[in-house]
């Protein structure tokens, strides 16, 4: 017998955009669960360093700020990929959401009146912060941005806010069903009704039904080897989305590299290092981001300061290591002591822990590293995902689509809430008027499949290893889909890939699989994994032209004449690549596409006539 | 380097009706920069899929792996086998409920006890979303996000002896997290309020004041600190409060 549950909303994820939507829905009286895969304060949102984007203009570099400014910054960071409309909605509600933040408890930075100091590319600067304004919520600077608009709580801003959130969450009633992951949707084609899911502590299968469904289980970059992601990203919302066949998927193939992970073990230090001023060095410890891009040198957006460091590192100016690739420096030593051990605490942290240096004498080793995922469930601006009526998904989960082709430092952070807010409210709306009918002979169907899955992993036979087809899927990606992209490597990728799908057929357990067991754990999600690699790398393929991360060699120019669009993935049952759809970027224009003002690259107008 | 590894791990699955509680020992060649995440995840991975163990961030910062060390809890992504000799023995928390092998049941404890502490700022005002935000002093809001740090790993619980002797301790993790709202101007509850919570041997007249919570915290909270400070303040509460019953029994 399998356990049924009931609510009214139900959350995959109890990060902060699923708790915060959860809030808005429960704040509304409405029943709602959680499902995490861990404890929810250890979400991936809790590791969020740096802070959250919001144009209150309180710090004296912030001055002049509005959410005008915020918007122009976030457009141009997007590439022009973006949705206006979102945009326009995030940029004017970030402030509000910050404020509501701090009424809930968050202990953001504050402004502190008169003299102060602070770094840009090495150089020590004064300011002088109004005495009218003390105590107010302060900013810091972040690459890609007009002012200071980060608004932070040292360096523990996502661990601060999430803690915040999900402690309001008990407040208001929400329940989060932790360690239980959901394996597939239950739906009839029309409308999603809810999950079939594993208790990770049991093992049982539980089925989880609701009157709406919410996908906020962040990003999906553990399909690469080397990234900043937890370990429990892996996209487990957006891929169980896919297998539907109608759920579309946007914007797969664009993927964030962020210039500062740490070599050999990928885990992220902080934009706010480059913020404070920090500054990259190369082999022979120069600094050399000024020399391609003057103005903003380290704190250009960070699909172009990876590129320039790959760049860099291709001249020959990388430093030799160990493990493979060549890295480069990072140093903040001229921070001071007082800053790097409160302010970038964290960054001294895992200097110390996970490297065994001390980042007031050392140079930091450092190398781009996978990050962000921008595409994922491809919503409308109200969040609700195309394809299914009742299913909705918010933060990195989804492609709602506030990034476009590069998302900016703190606004992804910030968008987990903002959105959360917004979508929040649109699902209450939902709710509000919804009925909902089960449908036995779905839920029953779903059921039978998901566990003659689970028996055909531990009894019949297969050959293939979970862990070695995972390697192939990551290394595939790393390879063919990385900073440079190219028509021979990822087309050789999308093949592997292919490969590794058909394969994933066959695959078997060398362990029992009783109880919470981690192989049975993956070897349930990995073709799914697989299937949004191939999204990923066949968008990329098929996308030839250079768009913010998305970087041709052979198609350098940003094409707006031909690819001003947002890929659509959807997988249809038993193919082996996905089919691809396009729409325009964004419905409406506020900002016409331009010059993003650095990164360089030439760009094909949508006036150009066809070559 | 060139080390050989020998790491003893503690398994059982309670799912499993033919496992016994045992010690394993596995061997494993040390690499460079090695830690216990990379150590475990290869053992998993080459030797023993059905290995138990959690790990999240994998980067010291969502507290997910606490397990005992060598006898001492720690947070295993953050441990370098180069610190450690190399006959390693690993067992997970005590205290917490055991869901198989080094993998223990945090979550549903700490939200337990964050809904027993009712863990949010407790205030009548209502949120504005067209007022300016109420200000606070930039140290302040420091000094609350000093406390605020903890990462509910539960080492504090697993190297407390009250906690060993009675399981409705509240321990170190939730005396912090009292400590952090009182601190906190935007939480109108008093002291009574906070009394009711902890001023009995569930909370801060429990502890022993063996100093285990502080000397195992992963990330140097001053517990200790927070212990005194709550059990000066509360035990002034009881006094005045004993005083003024008398009062009205006379």
């Amino acid at each position: 017998m399998v356990e049924t549950i009931y609510t009214d909303l139900l959350c995959l994820g109890a990060g902060l955009a699923g708790e915060r939507v959860a809030i808005e829905a429960a704040g509304a009286g409405f029943d709602v669960i959680c499902l995490s895969l861990v404890h929810s304060k250890r979400s991936h949102s809790s590791a969020a360093q740096g802070g959250m984007q919001a144009a209150l203009g309180n710090s004296v570099m912030g001055e002049g700020d509005s959410p005008d400014v915020h918007f122009l910054d976030t457009v141009k960071g997007s590439d022009w990929g973006c949705d206006q409309e979102v945009a326009r909605m995030f940029v004017d509600t970030a402030p509000i959401v910050m404020r509501e933040l701090a009424h809930w408890g968050v202990p953001w930075n504050r402004v502190v009146g008169g003299k102060g100091f602070y770094y840009k590319g090495g150089q020590k600067y004064e300011k002088f912060e109004d005495p009218a304004k003390e105590g107010l919520i302060t900013s810091r600077n972040f690459g890609g941005t007009a002012k200071w608009r980060t608004c932070y709580t040292s360096d523990g801003t996502g661990h601060a806010v999430l803690y915040t959130m999900d402690n309001r969450a008990t407040q208001m009633g929400v329940q989060v069903h932790d360690r239980v992951e959901a394996i597939s949707m239950i739906h009839d084609g029309e409308h999603c009704q809810g999950v079939v899911a594993r208790c990770l502590k049991t093992g049982k299968l539980r089925v989880y039904l609701a009157k709406a469904t919410l996908v906020a289980t962040g990003g999906y970059g553990r399909i690469y080897k080397n990234t900043t992601n937890a370990v429990i990203c892996e996209g487990g919302g957006q891929s169980i989305a896919l297998d539907t066949g109608v759920v579309s998927l946007g914007n797969m193939e664009a993927i964030q590299f962020h210039p500062t992970g740490i070599v050999p073990t990928d885990i992220l230090v902080t934009e706010g290092c480059r913020g404070d001023g920090g500054t990259l060095l190369d082999k022979n410890e120069d600094r050399f981001m000024p020399d391609y891009e003057p103005e903003k040198a380290e704190l250009a957006s960070r699909d172009v300061v990876s590129r320039r460091m790959i760049e860099h590192i291709r001249k020959g100016f990388g430093v030799k290591n160990p493990y493979g690739d060549d890295h480069l420096w990072l140093d903040i030593r001229h921070l001071g002591e007082a800053h790097i051990r409160t302010k970038l605490r964290e960054v001294d942290e895992i200097c110390q822990n996970f490297l065994g240096i001390d980042p007031l004498h050392q140079l930091i080793p450092v190398r781009p590293t996978h990050h962000y995922s921008m595409g994922g469930v491809r919503t409308n601006k109200h969040g609700a995902a195309y394809g299914l009526k009742g299913l909705f998904a918010a933060g990195e989960a989804a492609c709602w689509d506030l990034h476009g082709f590069n998302r900016l430092g703190g606004n992804s952070l910030a968008e987990t809430v903002v959105a959360g807010k917004i979508i929040g409210a649109k699902v209450v709306e939902y709710l509000q008027g919804a009925t909902a009918t089960f449908k036995t002979a779905v839920i029953d169907e779903r059921l039978k499949k998901d566990q003659a899955r689970i028996d055909t992993l531990i009894h019949g036979g297969g050959k293939e290893n979970v862990y070695e087809l995972r390697n192939m899927m990551q290394d595939a990606l790393m390879k063919g889909v990385g900073i440079f992209r190219n028509e021979k490597d990822l087309d050789q990728a999308v093949k592997t890939l292919q490969e590794v799908h058909a394969r994933t057929a066959n695959l078997g357990l060398k362990s029992n699989g009783l109880g919470a067991n981690p192989e049975l754990a993956l070897a349930l999600k990995l073709p799914g994994m697989v299937r949004m690699a191939l999204c990923v790398a066949y968008g990329a393929l098929e996308r030839r032209e250079s768009r913010g991360c998305h970087a041709r060699e052979d198609y350098p120019a940003r094409n707006d004449r031909d690819w001003l669009v947002r890929t659509l993935a959807t997988w249809e049952e038993g193919a082996d690549l996905p089919t691809l759809r396009y729409e325009p970027a964004t419905p409406s224009f506020e900002l016409p596409p331009g010059e993003r003002g650095y990164g360089g690259g030439k760009i094909i107008s949508a006036d150009d006539k066809e070559a | 380097m060139d080390r050989m590894l020998t790491i003893n791990i503690f398994r059982y699955n309670p799912q499993d009706p033919d496992s016994k509680p045992h010690m394993e020992s596995f061997y494993i060649d040390e690499t460079e920069s090695m830690t216990l995440f990379i150590a475990l995840n290869r053992i998993r991975e080459e030797q023993d899929p059905s290995l138990q163990f959690d790990f999240c961030c994998r980067a010291g910062i969502c507290g997910q792996c606490g397990m005992v060390i060598n006898g001492r809890p720690n947070l295993a992504c953050k441990t370098k086998t180069k610190d450690l000799p190399s006959q390693i023995t690993l067992l997970p928390l005590p205290f917490f409920k055991l869901i198989g092998d080094l993998s223990v049941d945090t979550g549903t404890w700490f939200r337990e006890m964050n809904t027993h502490i009712e863990s949010w700022i407790h205030t009548s005002k209502e949120f504005d979303p067209e007022a300016e935000e109420e200000r606070m002093d930039n140290e302040l809001a420091e000094q609350i996000y000093e406390l605020d740090r903890c990462v509910e790993c539960g080492c504090c619980l697993a190297a407390c002896g009250t906690a060993r002797m009675r399981e409705d301790f509240l321990g170190a993790v939730a005396l912090n997290r009292i400590a952090r709202f009182i601190l906190d101007p935007r939480d109108e509850r008093e002291e009574k309020d906070y009394f009711e919570i902890i001023g009995n041997d569930q909370g801060i007249f429990g502890c022993m004041g063996l100093l285990g919570c502080e000397d195992v915290c992963p990330k140097n909270l001053p517990l200790q600190d927070q212990l005194g400070f709550l059990r000066r303040k509360m035990g002034f509460f009881a006094l005045k409060d004993l005083k003024r019953g008398k009062k009205k029994t006379c």
